[in-house]
């Protein structure tokens, strides 16, 4: 199976405080990868260090065949990105936005269309194409930021804590869409600190004031930590 | 699609959306022009003056009276002597003396033909404060004018047959560089208000919103952020200026004397070190309040009390007047007076021009450094 993603040790720290303590892990192509963790625990800034928006203090990370910070233009190109707070434009229209990210990736003016046109019918958003995305409900955004960030075909997207404050029903859809995606072969690192959304995983990996505790595959963590469910898994290594 | 071209065409969305803005853009120049010049420079009543009168006939009475019963003026004291002029400027109790001549009425009185010496009036402001002294001096010069040609009149002569020659002196600040203070002054404000202040509050948005992130990830570069940010704000900016250029022209008679394409060129210039300061303060603010904050304490105030638009550099402390040096705005002033008043071009102006793009080099690297460091 090939990594396409490869940490080793990477660490960053901030004055005295040590964010995240040499982790060294491999994300595989193709599989959803759930990066778990308390608030705090290191996740976010882990993640900004893959996607180049943090310099690490020392360790390696190739992302997607390049290292982050030796290649990062070759690195942006094949990510996409989805944030903890909303990622789109409110005051621009569906339609803008999507037009707006194309033209960022660098997609044809005709390659914007036919992607629009394929978006908004996936999503049934066709009559609110030209409406401000700042009146769809927050459900629908969060779709559509995540089709947004697939726009470009990225090789893998990274999608900071993308299901909090929605509801369960929508939380549900949205691992839909996931899952979608990971079947044409993107590959997902998912932040969340909905335990049961671990469950969807691939694999995930658990965070623990900086350091990797535990990571495998949800069946496997149970088993080894005698757990009914991933919110024990999560409660015994946070006891330590 | 060219990457810079879509962002550029998000970014004027945002503006052309967003009417709190547009008003902030468009409204406030023309109200700021029109309140500075009006409010600050015209309507002033009841200023206290002095009167050495060391003739005291019937024609200096009568238009000392006239003066006074106009509602611009109140007689604050009658000085005896020219040795109490000074202590009374300085005392600050006055804004501006009247001075008669000995033989007022002899000299007014007499067929202008045999008139060896005509009646002068001496009329002294205080020009520490240019824009008041400057509009009193005009309101008295105005009502000699009127008092000359109403006794003109009733005597049967014609308007010509005497004269009164009033004499003008300025104090603290003889070359009256208050006259054409406002245009210039709020040109800076202004310039400095949008660049600065719209540039570091919509960064400041993304941040807060949180696409900042999203940008950063992308494959644009910081420096296509930046320039994609600023370039609709340099444009709107420019606009700008050439409304406040035009009020000032029309409206308060300004002069252009110098070249337009050189003014332009200047403003532009003063535009980008503004920019950049704009872009600065956005990379040290987390939201858009901060950078308001920031803008207006950072930039707003020094430029409005430091610069020399309002209060005259020459009578400020010299620590004061140090720190007027390195506020744009104190440069980008003498060179809008300088081209449009003064009509001169680089040739005196060069020495400005080059602090500020000076300025304009330092501040834009030091923003580009922090913009890449800081998120």
């Amino acid at each position: 199976m090939n990594n396409i993603i490869s940490t080793d040790k990477l660490t960053r720290t901030f004055g005295a405080f040590t964010a995240v303590n040499a982790i060294s892990f491999e994300v595989h192509e193709g599989e959803i990868f759930g990066f778990l963790g308390a608030n705090g625990a290191g996740k976010t800034t882990a993640l900004k260090m893959l996607t180049g928006l943090l310099t690490p203090t020392s360790g390696k990370a190739m992302v997607a065949g390049y290292d982050v910070w030796r290649e990062p233009e070759q690195v942006k190109r094949r990510i996409g990105y989805m944030s903890q707070k909303f990622s789109l434009y409110e005051d621009l229209t569906v339609r803008e936005n999507i037009r707006l990210f194309g033209g960022i990736y660098g997609l044809k003016m005709s390659e914007i269309k036919a992607k629009t046109t394929q978006l908004l019918e996936k999503l049934q958003l066709e009559a609110e194409a030209d409406k401000l995305v700042g009146s769809l409900p927050l459900g629908w955004k969060q779709k559509l930021a995540f089709s947004v960030a697939l726009l470009h075909d990225p090789k893998i997207v990274f999608l900071d804590e993308p299901t909090s404050g929605v509801d369960p029903l929508t939380r549900r859809q949205f691992w839909e869409l996931i899952y979608e995606a990971a079947h044409t072969g993107v590959t997902l690192m998912v932040t969340t600190h909905y335990m049961e959304e671990a469950e969807y995983c691939g694999r995930v990996s658990m965070m623990v004031d900086g350091s990797i505790e535990a990571l495998d595959t949800p069946r496997n963590l149970k088993d080894k930590f005698g757990a009914k469910n991933m919110d024990e898994v999560f409660r015994k290594l946070a006891r330590g | 699609m060219n990457r810079f071209s879509a962002f550029v065409q998000k970014e004027f969305r945002h503006i052309l959306r967003d009417r709190r803005t547009l008003l902030i853009l468009f409204g406030m120049p023309v109200i700021q022009v029109l309140l500075f010049g009006f409010v600050l420079t015209n309507e002033i009543k009841n200023a206290s003056i002095a009167v050495l009168d060391p003739s005291k006939d019937a024609e200096s009475i009568a238009l000392t009276n006239k003066l006074v019963s106009s509602g611009y003026f109140q007689l604050n004291r009658n000085l005896g002597s020219p040795d109490e002029l000074d202590p009374a400027f300085r005392s600050g109790k006055i804004k501006m003396a009247i001075v008669f001549p000995p033989d007022f009425a002899q000299s007014l009185n007499e067929p202008s033909s045999l008139n060896a010496h005509p009646a002068t009036i001496q009329i002294i402001g205080d020009a520490s404060d240019p824009n008041t002294a400057t509009t009193l001096i005009n309101y008295a010069n105005a009502i000699i004018g009127d008092y000359q040609q109403e006794k003109a009149a009733h005597s049967g002569l014609s308007p010509n047959a005497m004269s009164i020659v009033t004499q003008t002196r300025m104090r603290y600040n003889p070359e009256q560089k208050g006259v054409f203070n406002f245009v210039p002054g709020v040109m800076t404000l202004i310039l400095m208000l949008v660049s600065a202040m719209m540039t570091s509050i919509t960064i400041a948005r993304e941040k807060e919103l949180g696409t900042m992130e999203v940008l950063l990830v992308s494959p644009l570069q910081p420096i296509q952020i930046i320039l994609g940010k600023t370039a609709p704000y340099l444009v709107l900016t420019l606009l700008n200026a050439v409304v406040i250029v035009l009020v000032g022209i029309l409206i308060f008679g300004m002069p252009m004397r110098g070249s337009i394409v050189l003014l332009a060129a200047e403003c532009v210039l003063y535009m980008f070190v503004a920019l950049s300061l704009g872009i600065l303060i956005s990379t040290r603010s987390k939201d858009q309040m901060t950078a308001m904050f920031m803008s207006a304490l950072g930039l707003m105030m020094p430029t409005m009390l430091l610069s020399g638009f309002i209060f005259p550099r020459e009578s400020m402390p010299v620590p004061l007047q140090v720190i007027g040096n390195v506020i744009p705005a104190t440069w980008f002033n003498t060179i809008i007076k300088g081209i449009m008043i003064k009509g001169v071009g680089l040739e005196v102006l060069w020495k400005q021009t080059l602090v500020l793009g000076g300025m304009a080099l330092f501040f834009l690297g030091l923003s580009l450094r922090n913009f890449k460091d800081r998120l």
